[in-house]
């Protein structure tokens, strides 16, 4: 007992708490990573100095070329400590041009490292316009033959306009300790109240945001351990076996006959736990406290 | 002198004490009391003027005793003089503004800190005096014993034995002092059992037991998110471990809570067991059970700990280490406040903890201006003993930097640790503390200092630690803590000549002088960066209460 | 949003990199980029910072720091979110140590 968590609780590098940089040299192959528009090269947003706001050469996105497992990828990696890594002009652009540069050069995948709360809304429109021309740049990237694996597992989640982006990704990885939603607990708890959901309540914002409930009903294709490592592992198994599919509107009719159908199966529950209770788990309870393999097992498990 | 019945003339209290339980047998008030009584039984045992303890500890409270002693009439109980150790709950405050008590002697009052002092301005209440935790249960024997105390357990039996448990704190302090000077000693409890875990209160000494309608109020205090230190408490932390705890050997000490110490407690597996210290310094503690410290007791680092309380959610931790933490026969923990602080103030080598003020004396304060909230065990734990015989290396080794190679004492460590700005840029150091202002503002006798000057030997900062003990003037000693003051205005004052001097006699240290390389201080170097890794590291026994938790 | 500007004679030092950056702009932290300046004995530094008002802190910080490392021949630029001067120095230290490959 006694050795086994020393070594592993204290070496690992949690992806939770780690900068987009630190993500970046622990995901990708070590020392491959190029940046483009690195800061010495940038300037922070006009936007925010107007606010009075000191802003960040990089804008809070870090874009550029590695390869992971020897194989060329582009990447995005979101800043979440940043403005909550919410996304202004440049921070938007940063990424578009990233993904437009991927279905040009046709990289073996694009890994996007989502941690954002969704639009900055210091920057109003711009904000705006810039998620919207994210979310066209990903399924364009993507019609032409580039996987764009979304790894959802930082602070803030992927949550709004980024949530929306995540999930038109080909893949999305998480953590137990990421989130996964479009509004905010905050926000819902403001707009309709504490009765319908309470935020403060951290336990029951993981039941219906988080990364396990997401693996559970099938929002997010893999879930790893708080590990650099792991995520890294995770993706590299997902692009060996990777053939990203040619747009297809009879594939988009049938993933929205299963979403309708899921709908209506789910509607009205107010928790993960009778989410998972009415998905076949015999023993709602005790998800929160499994770990990662149990609950992958878990999975395989229930009824489909 | 009275002739009639002079042996009666010699036994007031205990006739008292008759009166008082029979006006509650008149009542129809048996020792078990149902709930909806409990205001009938206060009013008959309970007279005015009385010295009435209520339990209000660091950690739990009788609360049903006190919302029902708030709301009993002010016609009937009036001019109450109120000992307790922390004045934590609103209805605490409410007895004052009520009427129903009229003075105060206490220890801490940090929830209410500021309903205090606006009592106080308003020259609604008295206040006899501001303790430490020990000083106030040693006045309980002396000149400030109970005539009824009001306690809270966990389990009574049908004879009215009580069951304290893990969260024993103060109770047997108070019980002992009151059920022995003729007192009423009343508690409520959460629970009849038939038959109870230990007897922690003997029946004998109980003459009421109610069972509240909800479990006692208890407070998580000692828990630290490790998620919230950040890497200038890891630096600080890796310099007292190096600079301090290997220097003089610490084996025993205390832990004041906060941030800085949680990193110390974390750095124990990985820093300090790099360093070759594991099993050479923090093996005996007088400390809460900290749930920072399980990745050093599953490391091996600890030998002892002892309790002034419980800790929310360590229950089944504690009591499954029994090999490390006081426990009954029965399985759970038992913890005494009094004898913990006894032991934090013979028993151990050190004291560190962190404070709001310090100023060119090396007088350590919490108190703002606005709050009156008291000292708590500090200043028993942070001063140095004259009473203490037994040498150890660190005691005789501190004794001998302070007096000389002939001493014929030693010295206890009394450390400050804090950064040297606080959240909105305010410095910590500076030329005048506000308690002051604050004694002048509330009209006490002394200003409400929590540390002594004279008793600190170390303050360490971001910028590095000064030794007072090594300090042989009033000016070196301003010196030393201007040179360690960092940027704060007291700290750009220093005589940089005489800071240089004193970094040359070891009397200041740098982090590059004790060999520590600031770009190593980072969250990496936490043994548990999270409450769930402190969770593993538990193999699942520890249960963080919600508001820890996002499962 | 205060900009500041200092500039001191300091020592050389040499990089092993173009740049260097170090910290991210969060609540009570900074980033420090440090880059060549065309003065092998001059170090520029130019701050940007949320918290108004606390020029002479951030002047000393940064003198006692140029006066303790050779920053000779960088140009330091800072996007502060109201670090206090311990998290600045830290920072400091760390951005360096890059830029010179942790000769300093």
């Amino acid at each position: 007992m006694n050795a086994s968590p020393a070594n592993d609780l204290t070496r690992r590098l949690r992806y939770f708490e780690a900068t987009a940089r630190s993500r970046v040299a622990a995901v990708l192959d070590a020392g491959s990573f190029h940046e483009f528009l690195p800061p010495e090269e940038s300037e922070p947003s006009p936007h925010l100095a107007m606010l009075g706001i000191p802003g960040a050469f990089d804008d809070g996105v870090i874009i550029g070329a590695a390869t992971l497992g020897g194989r060329p990828v582009l990447v995005i990696a979101q800043e979440g400590l940043f403005m909550g890594g919410a996304v202004g002009e440049i921070h938007g652009a940063k990424i578009v041009g990233l993904l437009r540069r991927a279905a040009r050069e046709k990289p073996a995948a694009v890994i996007f490292m989502v941690d954002s709360g969704g639009v900055r809304l210091h920057e109003a429109n711009a904000g705006l316009i810039a998620i919207s021309e994210v979310m066209r740049a990903v399924l364009e990237t993507r019609a032409a033959g580039v996987p764009v694996f979304a790894l959802v597992g930082g602070s803030c989640g992927a949550f709004g306009g980024m949530g929306i982006v995540a999930r038109l990704c080909s893949a999305v990885v998480m953590s137990e300790e990421g989130r996964l939603a479009l509004s905010g607990p905050e926000v819902i708890e403001t707009v309709v109240g504490v009765e319908e959901f309470d935020s403060k309540d951290r336990a029951l914002v993981w039941r219906v945001t988080g990364g396990k409930h997401r693996y559970l009903t099938g929002d997010c294709d893999e879930l790893v351990e708080d590990d650099a490592a792991a995520f890294r592992r995770c993706v590299i198994e997902l692009l060996a076996g990777w053939q990203e599919p040619a747009p297809s509107s009879a594939e988009l009719r049938a993933e929205q006959e299963r979403l309708t159908s899921r709908l209506r199966r789910l509607a009205g529950l107010r928790d993960g736990l009778d989410v998972w209770r009415a998905i076949g788990a015999d023993d709602p309870h005790q998800i929160p406290l499994m770990d990662r393999d149990s609950l992958v097992a878990l999975k395989k498990g229930l009824p489909t | 002198m009275n002739a009639p019945s002079s042996a009666g003339a010699w036994a007031t209290r205990r006739h008292g004490r008759l009166q008082r339980l029979e006006r509650a047998a008149a009542c129809g008030l048996t020792r078990r009391v149902d709930s909806a009584r409990v205001r009938d039984l206060l009013e008959a045992v309970i007279e005015p003027g009385d010295r009435v303890c209520l339990e209000g500890n660091n950690q739990k409270q009788a609360d049903f005793l006190a919302e029902t002693l708030a709301e009993c009439s002010p016609e009937r109980l009036y001019d109450l003089q109120m000992v307790q150790s922390v004045l934590a709950l609103p209805s605490h405050v409410d007895l004052f503004e009520r009427g129903i008590a009229s003075k105060l002697d206490f220890s801490f009052s940090g929830p209410q800190g500021s309903r205090l002092a606006r009592l106080v301005q308003d020259h609604g209440i008295e206040i006899g005096a501001i303790h430490t935790y020990l000083e106030l249960f040693g006045r309980y024997f002396v000149d400030l014993t109970p005539k009824v105390c009001l306690i809270a357990a966990h389990s009574a039996d049908a004879a009215g034995n009580l069951y304290t448990g893990p969260n024993t704190e103060d109770t047997p302090a108070i019980v002992e002092a009151t059920a022995f000077k003729s007192g009423i000693v009343i508690a409520q409890v959460n629970n009849l059992m038939d038959r109870l875990p230990r007897v922690d209160i003997p029946a004998d000494w109980v003459d009421f037991y109610v069972v509240a309608p909800r479990p006692h109020y208890i407070e998580p205090l000692f828990t630290r998110d490790p998620a919230q230190i950040t890497d200038v408490q890891v630096l600080m932390a890796m310099m007292v471990i190096k600079g301090i705890y290997a220097e003089y050997g610490v084996t025993r000490l205390n832990h004041g809570i906060g941030f800085d110490t949680a990193a110390i407690e974390l750095l124990l597996p990985t820093y300090a067991t790099e360093l070759g210290l594991k099993g050479k310094i923090c093996t005996h503690w007088a400390l809460n059970p900290h749930p920072t410290l399980i990745p050093a007791i599953e490391s091996g680092c600890v030998e002892s700990v002892h309790s002034f309380g419980s800790e929310v959610g360590m229950e089944k931790y504690v009591a499954a280490r029994s090999d490390i933490f006081f426990t009954g026969a029965d399985g759970s923990m038992r913890s005494n406040r009094a004898f913990s602080q006894t032991a934090g103030l013979y028993a151990c080598d050190m004291f560190i903890g962190s404070t709001l003020q310090i100023d060119l004396d090396g007088n350590s304060s919490t108190a703002t201006l606005g709050r009156i909230t008291g000292f708590g065990g500090a200043p028993n734990m942070g001063s140095d003993p004259h009473g203490r015989r037994h040498a150890s290396p660190a005691w005789l080794k501190a004794g001998r930097e302070a007096g000389g190679p002939n001493a014929v004492r030693g010295r206890k460590l009394v450390v400050q640790m804090v950064e040297t700005f606080r959240e909105h840029m305010t410095p910590v150091f500076v030329e005048e503390l506000d308690a002051w202002k604050l004694q002048e503002n509330m009209g006490m006798e002394l200003p409400p200092i929590m540390i002594y000057g004279d008793d600190v030997t170390h303050i360490v900062t971001e910028e590095g630690i000064a030794n007072l003990l090594l300090c042989r003037t009033p000016q070196e000693r301003e010196q030393a803590i201007r040179g360690i003051a960092g940027f704060t205005p007291v700290g750009m004052a220093r005589d940089r000549q005489m800071v240089e001097q004193l970094r040359r006699r070891g009397v200041i240290r740098r982090p590059e002088d004790l060999g520590i390389d600031p770009r190593r201080a980072s969250r990496d170097l936490l043994s548990a960066r999270s409450i769930k890794d402190l969770v593993r590291w538990s193999g699942g026994l520890y249960a963080p209460p919600a508001r820890f938790r996002n499962w | 949003m205060e900009t500041l500007e200092f500039q001191f004679a300091a020592q050389p030092c040499k990089p092993v990199v173009g740049a260097a950056l170090s910290g991210v702009v969060g609540s009570g932290n900074l980033e420090i980029l440090i880059r060549p300046c065309d003065e092998a004995d001059a170090c520029l530094v130019s701050v940007k910072t949320s918290a108004a008002g606390f020029g002479r802190i951030w002047e000393a910080v940064v003198t006692e720091f140029a006066s303790r490392h050779p920053v000779g021949g960088t140009r330091i630029a800072i996007n502060d979110m109201g670090a206090t001067p311990a998290v600045v120095t830290l920072r400091l230290g760390q951005a360096l140590c890059e830029y010179t490959g942790g000769v300093s």
